[in-house]
């Protein structure tokens, strides 16, 4: 599978990531080469063979429904941009 | 109950699909210990989890999937024993981790059914697609000021049911009875405490029109309509919309819209073209959900009776007509507090006067059932005062009045007022003799025929008796001495 520029950018803008224009064909490379390498893997025939979703057979992890954390606004807008009386402030986005 | 709906070129047929997001009752998040209750000081209800802070891992709450699970149950749906988290990409900025941990292609319930009730007294089945457990997002203030949005972070995280129907229904109002049905069954099941006014529960509405028996249109999603009225109205607005667009030869875009609850009309969010390409994956901070049989046949048998089987309970059991029982069956409490009234009493009596004369005034008082001032025992009370022919069913509205206003026991109203009914033939016949004799002339024209004069003599007889002569006796008098 080959990476053209194009692709490149959309994916940087979905990630909010700015590229420039140079870096784009640098990136294209790139990331069209981890794609190739990774391809090799469906020459391995994987019928009937469960996803392994974890080296070691665990169960996920649960929690009790308890109120453990929170109450801590000063420490969560610690590093906000900005903030008024207790809010996130950000630059407006209205859809 | 199909409403078609008239174009030019003919009728047309809606065809609507819901996803109604269903907040899970619980005390903290989806996979962080904060607190999970509504409101709060803005960034208070908040774990760094929630904020989206590096490093931090999601912990799964067991109330969540043990909830989900029997919300599932509660659609006659299928369980899936083993569910996957994915990641749901997108930026805004009350989404701090920049993905929605939901569930994608492996839910943890899939697809079941649930009756809904029309307003013509039929049932309609329709179908759940189904359900995923997902986190909710943050909130953004844009009218806070001109060039910046405020956002707290306290829903950030709250756990969330998303519950997907099947395109089955075909009019607004079988949408309104299927958002009435699923509230209905949350709150029976405690899985969900069905506020619309607070948003725990929220719908986006998929809208399509045909001509009958067409392949399906294109349709359009409506998002966030936050009430069962607000629902119908966008749908009857949607359709009428599309319908005029393709009738004009246009053709329907399929896109995203909002519903302006100022106007009642729906228009485009002009989303950007890529705002769609979520790039779900599953998300690697979490391994599969694993629920196993026995964990729900557990949760199974501490299943409440649902409204359905109550509905057919309260019609087989009490001989109560389909219309009533479903009445009855809309609210837990409600079904409740029937129950209580109807206890030794004529079943029949206790839904009229729970249905007409106490739901009733407690619309008018704007009060809610739990906050009646009447109590099922003492309606109890009155209705059995009503069948012991203590006091007639006026008699009793006046004690019932009194009843809500007081909150005193209908016994002692009528004890103090004096209001208990004469069913001694002797005094009643001495009212009537009397009414008899004041009207001469009344009685010459009714027995020239006029036969409705009849109510006339019945009306002052219980008028003089302060309405306390029993009704069935004084017919019966009336009717002995005017016939002589």
């Amino acid at each position: 599978m080959s990476i053209d520029k194009e692709t490149v950018g959309k994916i940087a803008r979905l990630a909010r990531i700015k590229v420039t224009e140079d870096d784009k064909e640098v990136l294209a490379g790139e990331l069209t080469n981890i794609l190739t390498m990774i391809e090799e893997l469906n020459a391995v025939d994987t019928k009937g063979v469960e996803p392994m979703t974890s080296v070691v057979q665990m169960q996920l992890h649960e929690r009790a429904d308890e109120v453990t954390d929170g109450g801590i606004p000063e420490k969560i807008l610690k590093n906000a941009p900005e903030e008024t009386a207790g809010f996130f402030v950000v630059p407006k986005v209205v859809e | 109950m199909t409403a078609l709906l008239k174009g030019e070129t003919g009728d047309w047929e809606m065809v609507i699909g819901l996803e109604v997001h269903a907040q899970v009752l619980t005390k903290s998040k989806l996979f962080s210990g904060a607190s999970a209750e509504f409101g709060g000081a803005p960034n208070t209800h908040v774990s760094p989890v929630d904020a989206g802070m590096p490093g931090m891992l999601p912990v799964i709450n067991k109330e969540c999937v043990k909830k989900a699970v029997m919300t599932g149950l509660g659609l006659n749906a299928k369980i899936n024993n083993v569910s996957v988290f994915e990641r749901k990409n997108y930026f805004y900025p009350d989404l701090p981790q920049g993905y929605q941990i939901s569930q994608y292609q492996h839910p943890i319930v899939g697809e079941g059914s649930i009756e809904i009730d029309l307003p013509d007294g039929s049932v309609k089945v329709v179908g759940i697609e189904r359900l995923h457990l997902e986190q909710d997002a943050g909130k953004s203030l844009h009218d806070q000021h001109p060039q910046k949005s405020y956002v707290d972070l306290n829903r950030s995280g709250n756990p969330l049911m998303e519950i997907v129907s099947k395109p089955d229904m075909r009019s607004p109002e079988e949408a309104g009875a299927y958002v009435t049905k699923l509230r209905a069954i949350v709150r029976y099941l405690g899985t969900c405490d069905g506020n619309m006014d607070e948003g725990s529960m929220r719908c986006d509405v998929n809208v399509s029109v045909r001509k009958p028996g067409a392949e399906l249109g294109t349709r359009c999603e409506i998002k966030n309509v936050n009430s069962v009225r607000f629902v119908q109205q966008a749908i009857e607005f949607e359709a009428r919309r599309q319908i005029e667009i393709i009738e004009g030869g246009g053709v329907i875009k399929q896109e995203t819209r909002l519903f302006d609850t100022s106007n009642g009309t729906t228009r485009s969010m002009r989303s950007k073209e890529d705002a769609h390409d979520y790039r779900y994956f599953p998300d690697p901070d979490l391994l599969p959900l694993t629920v196993e049989d026995g964990f729900i046949e557990d949760i199974r048998k501490t299943m409440p009776e649902l409204p359905d089987a109550k509905k057919q309970r309260f019609m087989d059991e009490y001989g109560l007509s389909h219309q009533d029982a479903s009445v009855l069956i809309g609210e837990r409490e409600r079904g409740d507090f029937f129950e209580k009234v109807a206890k030794g009493h004529d079943a029949k009596l206790a839904s009229n006067w729970v249905l007409s004369e106490l739901l009733g005034a407690l619309h008018k008082a704007e009060k809610d059932l739990k906050d009646s001032p009447v109590t099922a025992e003492q309606l109890g009370e009155l209705i059995g005062l009503i069948e012991d022919d203590t006091i007639s069913g006026r008699i009793a509205k006046e004690v019932f009045a009194e009843m809500f206003g007081t909150g005193k026991n209908a016994g002692d109203i009528v004890e103090a007022r004096g209001l208990k009914q004469v069913t001694d033939t002797g005094e009643i016949e001495k009212i009537v003799d009397a009414v008899l004799a004041e009207n001469p002339d009344k009685i010459e024209q009714y027995k020239g025929g006029k036969d409705k004069l009849f109510g006339f003599f019945v009306g002052q007889v219980m008028k003089k008796s302060g309405g306390k002569a029993n009704p069935g006796m004084v017919n019966d008098l009336l009717k002995k001495k005017l016939e002589a």
